[in-house]
């Protein structure tokens, strides 16, 4: 894939609904072929930018460019974008092979392609034999996937998704996103640019190529996963993306990750002392709180190679030593609220 | 244990016997009421009445849907006109109602709709008869619609005691009944399918034909219902606005009860409606307009 290419442009957007401002001052560069993810919490901004890119909505100021052209005032349909709903969407009245068809048969494509071409996307979503069933009649994992691929089959140079597993539950989610890594993987060959919004941090990092942190309608940075998570620019993303381990030395505001923490049940040696105030099992790794003596406080992440669940939960009020190597620590900007 | 939660226990043991003390007093009311008038209706029109006497022969005869159809014409083309101005009101009404109620569900601002809401439903505060009467007026030689024609230098429209009288009162005074269902099919719709709709290519007509027409075609044929039989059953226009040969079944169902006291043939007669509703209906369900219920 071209990966230098820009795909999706948004310069200065700012959109206001009466006196909310919902997206201010953004900027955003999305190149051809990458899974780019716009987290953040819900009202910060992210589903209106999605809603702007897709032309539901049109921004007060900015423009919008699609693979170099200026869509700012095209209409949906003008535009070369396919959006999967959060609630799928799904025409009720028709079967789910007349919804897959529904943009090609819109489009004119002639019926000999066009059952070729649902077929086709129906088994790269591995439901090839639904065809004729309404969707009222599949279940929730089932009809995510169908609206996938009423979008797909399109071939759009852009995918839209709206928290798509939003209504799914953990175990499913977790099947549906290797899943659409899968689809996306199958589809790259033609290029097609995954735009994925989440208010679901662990969803954000394992899927992303890049993704964007967004906070009361502005992006707080644009990153690689590996980048935001560990080096988080402002204390927002620090609590947002992973725990918010934020401490402020000396006049200087870092932020370091858990489990780059060693904690040591000894009192000397270099490093911060302090006491745990918390102890969470999780099972696979146990969260320990650490109150500080010198002010703040650290989240401590442990795996359990040697310690039980009972020694863990012991360990609660015992005076620890902390730390960390000073390549782990990141400044950050102060604000943003966390 | 009190008496009530034994009581309230045994409810909830038995989850039938809830639905089956609610639905006793409607049902019953149903069938004794409604079914029962029916079947006697139906049952009477293979009567008889002693043309001397004038009273009724308990005889079974087809005499009665005999005359029905052998009588130059006549009850042929009452019939006709009957179910054609219902028809045409119905028709008139859903293309009406369709951009109103469109606009009240999807368009309008929260005040606007309530505003609208009471515009369609204050007609329906004043009696029938009083609208009647105004349209009386509004359409006879000397009334408001000529006076207005002749302002702007047009000559009279004889509207008064027509079928077009008719068929602009009848769909004026039942156009709330189809505008009420038509906004809750289209309000159902989420916004959604229609962006869903455009985001796939569908420019707006397209969007209206094959997602918001079908999935609104319930309320229209709710509405239709309405609009349809109340017409179909009316005999009040006919006489007020109507001309000297425009009268409905329900006009000869009167005059036969009325004057001649027919019971038979005016039951015969009013089976005509009956089986027109249940033929509409058939095919309304045949074209699955009940299949987003």
């Amino acid at each position: 894939m071209p990966a230098a290419e820009i795909d999706v442009r948004l310069s200065g957007i700012r959109k206001t609904y009466g006196d909310v401002v919902a997206v201010d001052e953004l900027d955003l560069d999305i190149k051809t072929g990458e899974f780019f993810t716009l987290l953040g919490p819900s009202g910060s901004g992210k589903t209106t930018t999605l809603r702007l890119i897709a032309g539901f909505e049109r921004p007060d100021r900015g423009r919008i460019a699609l693979g170099g052209r200026d869509v700012t005032n095209r209409a949906p349909y003008e535009r070369d974008v396919n959006t999967v709903f959060q609630d799928y969407a799904l025409f009720p009245h028709m079967t789910v092979a007349d919804n897959v068809a529904y943009g090609l048969r819109v489009k004119g494509v002639p019926k000999a392609e066009r059952k070729r071409r649902v077929q086709e996307i129906l088994r790269v979503v591995r439901l090839p034999d639904v065809g004729r069933r309404k969707p009222v009649q599949l279940s929730g994992g089932q009809r995510q996937r169908i609206a996938l691929a009423r979008s797909l089959v399109n071939a759009p140079k852009v995918l839209l998704l709206d928290e798509p597993l939003g209504a799914l539950d953990l175990k499913l989610r977790q099947e549906m996103q290797i899943e659409l890594k899968r689809i996306q993987r199958e589809v790259s060959e033609v290029g097609i640019t995954f735009v994925y919004v989440t208010h679901d941090q662990e969803e954000a990092l394992t899927m992303s190529d890049r993704l964007a942190v967004f906070n009361e309608g502005r992006i707080e940075q644009i990153g690689t996963p590996a980048e935001v998570y560990e080096r988080p620019s402002t204390q927002f993303v620090a609590g947002f993306v992973g725990v918010s381990n934020v401490l402020e030395r000396g006049g200087r505001t870092f932020t370091v990750r858990p489990e780059k923490i060693q904690m040591h049940f000894d009192e000397t040696g270099g490093g911060e002392l302090g006491r745990i105030e918390d102890v969470v099992y999780v099972g696979m790794f146990t969260r320990y709180i650490v109150e500080l003596d010198s002010g703040g406080e650290l989240t401590v992440v442990r795996q359990n190679l040697e310690t039980s669940s009972q020694e863990a939960l012991e360990s609660r009020g015992k005076r620890v030593r902390l730390e960390w190597r000073p390549e782990h620590t990141f400044v950050i900007e102060r604000g943003g609220g966390a | 244990m009190g008496a009530r939660h034994r009581l309230s226990s045994a409810f909830w043991r038995r989850p039938w016997l809830k639905a089956a003390l609610l639905l006793t007093p409607p049902l019953a009311a149903f069938v004794l009421v409604y079914l029962a008038a029916l079947v006697s209706l139906f049952v009477s029109s293979f009567w008889s009445v002693d043309a001397f006497t004038g009273k009724l022969i308990h005889q079974w005869t087809l005499q009665n849907f005999h005359d029905l159809l052998h009588s130059n014409g006549t009850y042929l083309r009452i019939a006709g006109r009957t179910i054609g101005i219902a028809a045409a009101v119905t028709i008139t009404d859903a293309v009406l109602a369709f951009p109103l109620a469109y606009f009240m569900a999807r368009l309008a601002g929260r005040r606007v709709r309530a505003l609208l809401f009471v515009l369609v439903l204050l007609p329906l505060w004043s009696s029938y008869l009083v609208r009647i009467y105004a349209w009386q007026t509004i359409l006879s030689h000397n009334g408001a619609l000529n006076w207005s024609l002749n302002k702007i230098g047009l000559p009279d429209a004889n509207l008064a005691y027509t079928n077009w009288a008719m068929w602009i009162v009848f769909s004026y005074v039942w156009l709330p009944f189809m505008i009420i269902p038509v906004f809750a099919a289209v309000e159902r719709i989420p916004d959604s399918f229609i962006e869903a709709s455009g985001d796939l290519g569908a420019r707006g007509r397209r969007t209206f034909r094959s997602v918001v027409l079908p999935l609104a075609l319930p309320g229209v044929v709710a509405g239709s219902i309405f609009t349809f039989s109340l017409t179909l059953g009316d005999f009040i226009t006919p006489l007020l606005v109507g001309g000297n040969s425009s009268s409905f079944i329900g006009n000869v169902v009167e005059d036969f009860i009325g004057i001649n006291g027919n019971i038979p043939f005016s039951a015969a007669f009013a089976t005509v409606p009956v089986i027109v509703m249940a033929a509409y209906l058939l095919i309304a369900r045949k074209l699955g307009a009940f299949e987003a219920l």
